[in-house]
Parts: C-alpha cells; sequence; structure tokens
C-alpha cells in the first residue's frame, strides 16, 4: 500500500501543478543516469569520506572526479505524521580547490504524500594552498525548494519541530530562493579532525530576515595504520565522530529562543569496493527538535570523470 | 502564502539559469582541464618544475625522519593505499600520467622522507594535487615508505624481512640509493582479495 502511494504521489511530483513547474521527463532522465552511474563499472577511487552528513571538513573532492551520493533521513514527528527526506547529490572536483555539487530532493510523508522538494547547487572554495592549524573554505548554495523541504542538512534561524506538521499539500505551495553561505572551519590533529561552521542563510525576499545557524563536527578513523591487505571490515575503513548543529536565530530575533538543536553519533564504512555508507542517529536537545532524526547515505565516486567528458568535447586523452 | 518575485520575473529567470548553467559546466571542465595542460606546458617549455614545490617544504618538515622504517608491513600497505589514492593521477606504476608527475624521477627518489610526507600532508593545490591530511599520519607514512621503496630493492627486502633487521644509517641508505629508470621499477605489489 505504502508502494502504491509513493508511485503515485511520484506522479504528481513529476507533473505539479502551478506555477513552479518541473520537467518530468528531466526527473526521470535524472533518475536514470543517476541509476545508471550508480552501478555501472567505472575507473573508481577509494574515497576517505568523513562520517559527516550535515557538518562539513576542509576537505574538496579529488579533481575531476565525480562522487554520487544518496542520502535519506527519517524524522519523527510529534503532531504530525512522520517523514522520510531523501536527495541524491552530484559531487563534482573541478580542481583542487573548488568542488561544486548539485541536489536534487523530496521527501515521503507518512499517511500523506511523496513530493518532489527541489534543487540545491552548492560550491566549496579551499582558500589557503596549504594545510594549516585550521583551514578556511567558503561555502555558496543557491537553493530552489519548496516548503516542504525536510531534508534538514542545515536547522537555521527559527526551524522548529512544528514547521514540519504542516501537510504537503500545503507547504508545496511556497517556493524558498535562498542564498545559504558557510564558513567551514577545519583542522586535522592527530588524526582527529574537528571542523566548525558557522552558517547565514538569507531568503531572496526583501522582507525575509538572516538567519544564522551553526554545525560542529569531531571524527576519527578507527585505526591509523593501513594493514596490507584489501579487507571489508578492517578498523581502518571505519571513521566515527559526532556532530551538533541547530538554529541562532536571525536578524529580527538573534538567540537560542524558539530554535532547535540536535546531537548526532556518525559514522562511515569506507569500503574498498569504492563504496561510502554512513549513518547517523540524532536526537532532539529541546522541545523544539524532532526526538529522532535516522539518517544514512550511500555514495560512490568516479575518477577520471572530467576527462571522460572532456574527450566528448575534443579534448586529449 | 503568495510571493512576489518581481526581481525574478523580470529577467526570465528559467532562461538564464539554462543559460548561466551551461555557460559554468563548460567553465568549470574548462578549468578541471587547465592544470594538466599547464603541466605539460610546463614539461615541454622547460619552465618552471612541476617537482618545485618539493624545494618548499621547511626545512623542519625535510628532517623528519620515517618513524616506519623497518616496519614488514609498511611497504604492502603503502602500496594499498597508493592504488587506492594515487594510481589514478600518478599512474599504476608511478610513472606518471597527464594529471600527475612520475614518482620515479629523482627529484622523487632522492627526497627526504620527511619532504615526501609534507607534500602528502599539503598537497600541491595550484597544480590540482589536493591535501592528502585527511589519511592519518601512519598512513601517510606507509605510503612514503612505498614510494621510496620503488627504486630502491634493498629498502623494500630490509622493509619486507621484518623488524629484526635495523635501519640501514643514512650514508650507507645514499649508497643505495641511487635511482633506477622508471622502466625498470617494479610494480606496485599486487594486494590479496577482499577477506
Amino acid at each position: 500500500m505504502h508502494i502504491k502511494t509513493h508511485s503515485s504521489m511520484l506522479g504528481r511530483a513529476l507533473v505539479p501543478s502551478g506555477r513552479h513547474r518541473f520537467p518530468g521527463h528531466f526527473l526521470v532522465a535524472l533518475v536514470t543516469v543517476t541509476l545508471f552511474l550508480f552501478f555501472c563499472p567505472a575507473p573508481t577511487l577509494l574515497a576517505q569520506e568523513s562520517p559527516y552528513i550535515v557538518t562539513y571538513d576542509h576537505y574538496l573532492e579529488e579533481p575531476g572526479s565525480l562522487e554520487i551520493e544518496y542520502f535519506s533521513t527519517f524524522g519523527t514527528q510529534r503532531n504530525g505524521n512522520d517523514f522520510d527526506a531523501f536527495w541524491t547529490e552530484f559531487e563534482y572536483g573541478a580542481t583542487a580547490w573548488w568542488t561544486s555539487e548539485l541536489y536534487v530532493a523530496g521527501q515521503t510523508t507518512f499517511n500523506d504524500s511523496t513530493i518532489f522538494t527541489g534543487t540545491r547547487w552548492e560550491n566549496r572554495f579551499r582558500l589557503l594552498q596549504r594545510e594549516h592549524v585550521v583551514n578556511p573554505v567558503v561555502y555558496i548554495e543557491f537553493e530552489n525548494t519548496n516548503a516542504a523541504d525536510k531534508i534538514l542538512k542545515e536547522v537555521e534561524g527559527h526551524d522548529v519541530e512544528s514547521d514540519y506538521a504542516v501537510p504537503n499539500g500545503i507547504l508545496r505551495k511556497e517556493h524558498d530562493h535562498e542564498l545559504e553561505m558557510k564558513l567551514l572551519l577545519s583542522s586535522t590533529f592527530k588524526s582527529w579532525n574537528v571542523a566548525l561552521n558557522p552558517i547565514v542563510t538569507k531568503n531572496l525576499l526583501p522582507s525575509e530576515p538572516w538567519e544564522f545557524a551553526y554545525a560542529i563536527g569531531a571524527s576519527r578513523p578507527l585505526a591509523l595504520k593501513a594493514s596490507p591487505n584489501r579487507c571489508n571490515f578492517c578498523r581502518e575503513n571505519f571513521i566515527a565522530g559526532v556532530e551538533m548543529y541547530g538554529g541562532l536565530g536571525d536578524t529580527q530575533s538573534a538567540g537560542l529562543h524558539d530554535t532547535s538543536h540536535y546531537l548526532a553519533p556518525v559514522a562511515a564504512w569506507n569500503l574498498p569496493s569504492d563504496w561510502t555508507f554512513r549513518l547517523s542517529s540524532g536526537f532532539g536537545l529541546n522541545d523544539n527538535s524532532h526526538r529522532l532524526l535516522l539518517r544514512w547515505g550511500l555514495s560512490r565516486e568516479f575518477a577520471g570523470f572530467g576527462e571522460l567528458i572532456g574527450q566528448l568535447f575534443g579534448a586529449r586523452p | 502564502m503568495k510571493h512576489n518575485f518581481a526581481f525574478f520575473r523580470s529577467f526570465n529567470r528559467l532562461r538564464i539559469a539554462t543559460v548561466g548553467t551551461i555557460v559554468l559546466a563548460f567553465g568549470m571542465f574548462a578549468i578541471s582541464q587547465a592544470p594538466a595542460q599547464n603541466q605539460n606546458d610546463s614539461l615541454d617549455k622547460n619552465k618552471k618544475s612541476p617537482y618545485a614545490a618539493m624545494a618548499e617544504a621547511p626545512e623542519k618538515a625535510r628532517e623528519k625522519t620515517n618513524p616506519l622504517v623497518g616496519d614488514s608491513d609498511a611497504v604492502a600497505a603503502g602500496g594499498k593505499l597508493f592504488e587506492q589514492h594515487c594510481a589514478e593521477c600518478h599512474g599504476q606504476k608511478a610513472g606518471g600520467t597527464r594529471h600527475g608527475v612520475s614518482l620515479l624521477r629523482d627529484e622523487v627518489q632522492q627526497a627526504t622522507p620527511g619532504t615526501l610526507f609534507w607534500i602528502l600532508t599539503n598537497g600541491v593545490v595550484r597544480r590540482g594535487m589536493p591535501v592528502w591530511s585527511k589519511l592519518p599520519e601512519p598512513e601517510r607514512w606507509q605510503i612514503v615508505t612505498f614510494l621510496q621503496s620503488l627504486t630502491r630493492p634493498s629498502l623494500t627486502r630490509q622493509s619486507l624481512s621484518g623488524p629484526s633487521l635495523m635501519p640501514k644509517p643514512a650514508s650507507s641508505q645514499s649508497e643505495t640509493s641511487e635511482p633506477r629508470q622508471p622502466s625498470e621499477a617494479r610494480d606496485i605489489p599486487k594486494v590479496a582479495a577482499p577477506q
């Protein structure tokens, strides 16, 4: 029954009503390409991915590599229906100092509907050439989403749990165009990574205030030396950590009142077969927060993607 | 809720977004191809060496000693890490590709372990090599150990024969540190299948 609801609502998402139509054939093509790339044999590169799902460290995608990631967030909802938000990321390393990423997101609210919720385009720029005690990276993202977006990739301003209890039919009518900026400060010392991300978001409507948020994370591999043999379950393949994120109000009402905050143990499993699996269980820290945000993600990295595309346009192999 | 998107309406948002995306995509690929092109140009025209970044390693970093000398597993583990993280750009036999320099050249093989470790840690971002400090320090030293074993058979034997053999003194190592020609370099040791 649930599958039926999912597919019928996906059909509705393909041909949405209203001014902000999203071409159905484009979404179908996107899903097809994603599945093809996910499972096709290709030159691959073992990713040493961090376990963070919300926090960013200063490491960018390797130049010319494309990483395709699928993430899911299951959230509990008081006074409403639980939901599962999902998104796909296409992350490309343009250079060693610039990574660009496209997000396509949707969500299923149980006993309600499944809808497409929008796209995001993110860019990260490394500011310093070398490693320093603290390494800054500038993050700029443009979001074209509707209010039904529940991926909770950032918890900003006065975002609270009750915002997500409204039915999808109402939320999807509200469209947001936001600019999000982060300063990614990250340090790796004695194999520990510590990252701090101050976040500023501006809805492009002049009347909307600037919103503030934060994300903090710390992580470490379970083993520091590689074993001589390829192995799936070696401790070196696992990275564990914790992250904390939440809102800090906005320019009209700064502070911690009416904000939500989460603490989430995180773990990543980097498989020698070039897949990475991430798991995170976020626990709400106050009454404004969802009780539980259970997240998981699966990603695969394709080395030499840029060169392949370059050859299509006549570059030398 | 009704919003006023006057700014976007006035500029035909969809058309601008489409054109902008195409332009940015082309720009991104052009820039991503640039480092390799520059590198080839540098080699062809004998301009600034692509190995010049090694000379930028601070004295303190150069003098660092490899803590894994004599570790019986370091070469094999380093070979595995090289295959996973480095071979894509530097080639399966470390001989270099258009995206990464040869690691069999004298500039690399005669560099101190500390210099190689510093390059791994800091990358050469302007030439397209990312920083690898996300690998734990011992893993970076394993890669350094592997790299230095490529043209130093004695070091390889020493490393593979276990900790019972003490590391050679610097003077002794320098006698065997003459790099061989790239064609003579041995292949990366194949690692066992996953357990």
